[in-house]
């Protein structure tokens, strides 16, 4: 397909060029963090910022932090009792520049559930699916591994493709842009990028060959899902490792994977909007039952739902190859063990939940 | 269910009964007629209600799929949702996602004595079952039912439950918490009650709907009167919000209870990871 080569000072003016298409998302600064901004074809170009790892997954892309499924209209105009409910027409079509491999994977972990697949629901979810159809992520190759990136555990790496439509690797003066899909071929039709040259091709290959040989080699965790399942029940291990839990649900916010939402209304006068929004299984309120049992009280049970549902019940709803183990709802980012205020570490969660079944009856 | 599962259909509240003090049923008709007449449901199957500015909230419809002029809904007063549904009139327009979920696999019961334990609102699940087992009466053995309630007043579907009580082929047994003048029916808690009743497990089935410290003893009653876990049945009531396997919240290990259940065998149960 084709390769296109983009310098750094175009760069921000083809982003332009894009908003008036899609609605185009870059990574910014925003004080110490850096999160996916929209790109505003009417504000003085900017550079993206490349240089450090998101501090937030794209996810908010594809499933925003809050969106309106539905308006209702409560009265007629007579004053009678009315309910008139509409959809929300789907969005403009969306891009991502600039995310890490590891975000594009994480949307294959949502795109099964939304899909309904897997599931004894079969239920679509089309706000999500019609945006996925629609849009275009530009991943770019990780240049070097952060210490809490374990991306090659989970079968991705600093250049993985999965789930992106274009694979952008950074030179000295700009970077080289390879199309993966159609629909990424079709935004690398813009007069403000060249062929890439050949030898602009050979640097990005010998860059990603060094942002993969930068990796630390994976550990691995198969046998993860039958493991965590043998742990379920070991009260101590999940108090142990949440211990220092404070429940403020930076994991689940900060994560590509973390799918789980709320449904609420909000009102004016008689017409308003039914929102969903952001939800996160660390918080106490999520399963929080009226009659006022909890089967998730404690943060000990509410970490091993968060922990065994990406490396046991997600894989084991969702198969991969026979005699594999099924797809982990991880894709290694680290995010959750960076961000964590009291260093719970997820990684260690799964390697010792390997390491003492092993000791076990295996 | 249309092609957007979050996308409650019309529907026109007919009737409002007073069950309890903290029980009321709704009758509701879709506003399109073609959606009406379309509706299918089993007994055991859940609907989200919908009072839009209130929320939505999970309910077992409780009506029986061959009344088929309108939908029912039983809520108890218990917090935001449902007291805003309390204020319901005939007339006023709510939200409607039905059915969702599994429900009662009464094929499987064919030929069997059924045992129906029913406490509280657990009873607006159970209630359906039974119209539909009375409907086809002669598909099942002996039928029983043990519902039970803190006092007199606090038993729902009164009205109806008079009229099996005077049924012959029907035994329904009534209990409540603690002693009242003049009450000539069972005193004590449901399990106790069921003790007391020791209903023979050979070829039966007990189906237990009720608060989860009732189901808990009328378990363990079961067992000690040599009930298989296969035999028994129960529903799951955690917290909802999507209905349709995707947001997430009322899984139990890989299992989900608005779209695997809310309908579980004792066998299935102890099959699934221990976090109820
Ligand atoms: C399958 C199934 C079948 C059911 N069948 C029936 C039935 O037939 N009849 C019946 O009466 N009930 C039934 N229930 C129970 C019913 O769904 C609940 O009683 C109902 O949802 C309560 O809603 P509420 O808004 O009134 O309660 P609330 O307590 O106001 O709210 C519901 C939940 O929201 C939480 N909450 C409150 N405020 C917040 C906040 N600010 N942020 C986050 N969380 C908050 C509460 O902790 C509570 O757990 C069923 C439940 C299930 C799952
Ligand atoms: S970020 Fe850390 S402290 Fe916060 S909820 Fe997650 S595990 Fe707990
Ligand atoms: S669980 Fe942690 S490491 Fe895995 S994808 Fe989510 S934030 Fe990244
Ligand atoms: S209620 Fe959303 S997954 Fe079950």
């Amino acid at each position: 397909m084709d390769a296109k080569f983009i310098s750094r000072g175009q760069l921000p003016e083809w982003l332009r060029s894009l908003a008036a298409r899609f609605a185009v998302l870059a990574p910014a600064r925003a004080g110490s963090s850096v999160i996916y901004r929209p790109v505003d074809p009417e504000a003085p170009p900017r550079q993206p910022e490349l240089a450090v790892k998101p501090t937030e997954s794209a996810k908010r892309a594809l499933f925003p932090l809050s969106e309106a499924l539905l308006t209702f209209v409560k009265n007629q105009p007579d004053g009678k009792p009315g309910l008139e409910l509409r959809e929300t027409p789907p969005p403009r079509p969306c891009l991502v520049f600039g995310l890490p491999s590891c975000d594009a994977r994480g949307f294959l972990v949502f795109d099964p559930v939304y899909a309904g697949s897997g599931t004894a629901g079969k239920f679509q979810d089309n706000y999500y699916l019609r945006r996925r159809e629609q849009a275009v992520l530009i991943v770019k190759t990780c240049p070097r591994p952060l210490s809490t990136c374990f991306c090659n555990w989970v079968g991705g790496g600093p250049a993985s493709t999965e789930g992106a439509d274009v694979l952008a690797t950074e030179l000295k003066d700009g970077l080289v842009l390879e199309a993966l899909t159609g629909k990424g071929a079709r935004v690398l039709d813009s007069a403000l990028l060249r062929p890439a040259a050949d030898e602009q091709l050979t640097a990005a290959a010998q860059s990603r060959a060094a942002s993969e040989a930068a990796m630390p080699p994976p550990v691995d965790i198969s046998g993860c899902a039958r493991a965590l399942r043998g742990k379920f029940d070991s009260a101590g291990f999940w108090q142990g490792h949440s211990a220092g839990c404070l429940s403020c649900g930076a994991c689940t916010c900060l994560c590509p994977t973390c799918y789980c939402f709320d449904l609420s209304d909000e009102e004016r006068g008689s017409r308003g909007v039914r929102l969903r929004s952001w939800d996160s299984c660390m918080l106490p309120l999520f399963t929080q039952e009226t009659g006022g049992h909890n089967p998730r009280a404690a943060k000990a049970a509410r970490l091993r739902n968060r922990i065994s549902h990406k490396f046991s019940f997600y894989p084991d709803l969702h198969p991969s190859l026979p005699g594999q183990d099924g797809h982990i709802a991880c894709c290694g980012c680290g995010r959750c063990i960076r961000s964590c205020p009291s260093a719970v570490d997820i990684r260690r969660i799964v390697t010792e939940a390997l390491g003492t079944a092993a000791e076990g009856a295996e | 269910m249309p092609n957007n599962p979050y996308l409650p259909q019309v529907a026109t509240v007919l009737e409002v009964i007073a069950e309890t003090p903290d029980i009321k049923s709704f009758r509701l008709r879709l506003d399109d007629e073609a959606a009406h007449a379309a509706l299918r449901f089993e007994p055991g199957q859940a609907g989200q209600l919908s009072l839009f500015g209130a929320g939505e909230a999970t309910f077992a419809i409780s009506s029986p799929p061959s009344r088929k002029e309108y939908l029912q809904f039983s809520v108890l007063r218990a917090g935001e949702v449902t007291t805003a549904l309390h204020g319901l009139m005939p007339g006023d327009k709510v939200g409607v996602r039905a059915p969702l979920g599994n429900h009662f696999p009464y094929d499987d019961m064919k030929g069997k004595d059924i045992i129906l334990v029913g406490g509280g609102i657990g009873m607006a699940p159970l209630r359906p079952l039974l119209l539909f087992m009375l409907d086809n009466r002669d598909d099942y053995g002996k039928i029983s039912l043990l519902y039970g309630a803190r006092s007199p007043g606090d038993l729902a579907y009164m009205g109806e439950i008079r009229e099996w009580m005077a049924r012959g082929d029907l035994s329904v047994t009534l209990t409540i918490d603690r002693e009242v003048p003049e009450w000539p029916h069972e005193v004590g808690l449901v399990p106790q009650a069921l003790d007391k009743l020791s209903p023979s497990p050979a070829n039966a089935v007990a189906i237990t709907c009720g608060p989860p410290g009732m189901i808990k003893y009328v378990l363990q009653t079961l067992k000690k009167l040599k009930f298989a876990d296969g035999q028994i049945y129960t529903t799951l009531e955690k917290r909802m919000k999507c209905g349709v396997g995707i947001c997430g919240r009322c899984n139990i290990g890989d299992k989900y209870v608005c779209i695997d259940g809310p309908v579980f065998t004792q066998a299935q149960l102890t099959g699934m990871l221990n976090e109820l």
